[in-house]
């Protein structure tokens, strides 16, 4: 039973999304949404009770047996706490149960979210264009036919982006056009037809329970 | 006044007027078509006018401008008459069209607009279960996948060395295939994982992923006999925001050093931000998605890549179980007919084209 009730609830909400897809009446419409809004959300709450969970014994765990970066930690753990605090009696602009406020700085998630969210996630973003020059200098490294294929490529669509270089050379961009019209179009959609067959294939696997790996492969 | 004499007998009304039921929708919408007025270039426009068989006149429900030739009245009430009348706008002036014959709009119980994908599903899903169907029988030859093929000698490597593996199931829900893709993957790696007796760490983006993903490595320890050797703490939430979860990953990777990691499932911006710090750690990398903008930076950063269709191969090729193995070759015939489909009508489009010109 522990396995054979998952395969039929699969079963079952695999083919309620199936016949939601091609019946628009209203009927099944609306019992799909209720499911997929409602049902879902309800899910996750739980979800992320056990997901905060995690996150608190994975440090407290950490702590206790003072693993290695074990002061990283407690950060965490304050932070989160901090956080919950701020946004359960602060409210998310600053009209929570409680007035958090001093002077004209207010406590609430908004707050944390403009100053502290935002900008840590801009940096961690920001390291991308580095990231992305020490990438390149790999891949650009002339080491077989492909790599040499791919610089030529890079090359020409690169230059064509850059205006002096477009006027030197009038045909540049029309060449950059193309390649990324014509091939690099093709291989994208070579690989899409692959990617559906593979959803559509793992699907119909998992509906028809013939692939369990999502159940631990029982 | 001259004008407006000389225009009231030029303007004529569009003809034509029909309404009917808006095909392949949930109802409460009814389609209005007409000819346009042969006096169109110089309209303003076209006045819809609406009365239902509960009403006495006609009142106005929208307008559209010239050389416009439909309207889609989406505030019908189900099961109940509608007449429609269309009025060519110059000015002042007004010249109405014929009135329509009733239409009642009504909910539809199949959108035939999606008949080709509903029968194009069968046919693949024949073609798939057909294979999965004969590897019972006979043994299928599937072709080698280097990144697959590289996943013990990965487990191997960690082993030898001592250090953890890390297993990244990408950014997406569990409404993803990518994702569920991605935990079979980690099904058939915590095995291998619970053989050799290392360190796995699996951080997750989603709640409901975690969730699933601890079970499953939970299971995997079990089903070798080992369900003492699995920890809890390997499997955890790290955070759901995006680029939070990538400095998680990055700091893990830098302060636990693993041997192999593992890049499996949906990505997006954090995907080379992920690659280059293990790149950079010394890590043998193998990642697997379905991410297309994101395949060039996990190609140029990762030792083996998985590309697309791969990542939903993968969990058949590791477990080379013979019913898996069968939907691969499903699979790669459901391609090879697409294949001839886009060659034949690419030839007949150019011949036709050829014979035109």
């Amino acid at each position: 039973m522990k396995v054979r009730f998952p395969l039929i609830l699969c079963l079952i909400m695999g083919i309620i999304g199936m016949v939601a897809y091609y019946v628009p009446h209203k009927a099944v419409q609306n019992f799909d949404n209720e499911l997929r809004n409602t049902a879902l959300r309800i899910i996750f709450a739980f979800s992320l009770v056990l997901g905060v969970g995690s996150i608190i014994r994975h440090h407290w765990e950490k702590i206790k047996r003072k693993r290695e970066f074990w002061e990283y930690s407690y950060v965490t753990l304050i932070s989160l706490f901090l956080t919950a605090f701020i946004g359960l009696f602060g409210g998310i602009d600053g009209r929570g149960l409680i007035k958090m406020e001093i002077g004209k700085f207010s406590f609430d998630i908004q707050t944390i979210y403009v100053n502290m969210a935002i900008p840590l996630g801009a940096t961690m973003f920001s390291l991308l264009a580095y990231f992305m020059a020490s990438a390149a200098y790999r891949a650009f490294r002339a080491r077989n036919l492909e790599a040499i294929l791919l610089l030529v490529a890079a090359f020409i669509v690169m230059l064509a982006s850059v205006p002096p270089v477009a006027r030197l050379i009038p045909k540049l961009p029309y060449i950059s056009e193309w390649i990324l019209d014509v091939p690099n179009t093709a291989a994208k959609r070579g690989m899409l037809f692959g990617i559906t067959l593979g959803v559509l294939s793992t699907s119909l696997k998992i509906l028809l329970g013939i692939e369990r790996g999502w159940l631990g492969g029982k | 006044m001259f004008l407006f004499l000389l225009f009231t007998f030029i303007i004529e009304p569009p003809k034509n007027v029909k309404a009917i039921d808006n095909p392949n929708d949930d109802g409460n919408k009814i389609l209005i078509t007409w000819e346009l007025s042969p006096s169109d270039s110089i309209l303003d426009g076209y006045e819809i006018l609406r009365r239902s068989e509960k009403e006495e006149c006609f009142y106005k429900i929208g307008f559209v401008g010239p050389n416009r030739n439909s309207f889609l009245d989406e505030n019908t009430e189900d099961n109940l008459n509608y007449y429609y009348q269309i009025v060519a706008v110059k000015d002042t002036i007004k010249v109405l069209s014929e009135i329509s014959q009733p239409a009642k709009s009504y909910p539809q119980w199949f959108n035939k607009g999606k008949l080709i994908i509903l029968l194009t599903f069968f046919l693949f899903g024949f073609l798939i279960l057909y294979f999965i169907k004969r590897a019972r029988k006979i043994e299928l030859f599937i072709r080698r996948i280097a990144g697959l093929s590289a996943v013990e000698e990965a487990v191997g490597r960690a082993t030898e060395m001592g250090k953890p593996v890390l297993f990244v199931p990408g950014l997406s829900g569990m409404s993803d295939v990518a994702t569920i893709a991605a935990l079979n993957i980690l099904s058939e790696v915590a095995k291998k994982i619970a053989q050799y007796d290392v360190k796995l760490i699996v951080p997750n983006n989603d709640p409901i992923v975690y969730t699933v993903a601890r079970e499953i490595v939970k299971e995997a320890y079990t089903s070798i006999g080992k369900p003492d050797a699995f920890n809890p703490d390997s499997v955890f939430y790290l955070t759901d925001s995006q680029f939070a979860y990538a400095a998680g990953v990055d700091g893990i990777m830098v302060r636990e050093r693993p041997a192999t990691n593992f890049f499996c499932g949906y990505f997006y911006a954090e995907s080379l931000i992920l690659a280059e710090t293990g790149a950079q750690t010394g890590a043998i990398q193998i990642a697997a998605t379905d991410s297309i903008t994101q395949l060039p930076f996990f190609i140029v950063a990762c030792d083996y890549t998985l590309i697309g269709e791969e990542l939903y191969a993968a969990s058949a090729y590791l477990s080379k179980e013979p019913i898996l193995l069968g939907s691969l070759k499903g699979q790669d015939y459901g391609k090879f007919l697409i294949i001839i489909i886009l060659t034949f009508l690419s030839i007949i489009s150019l011949l036709f084209n050829f014979v035109i010109k």
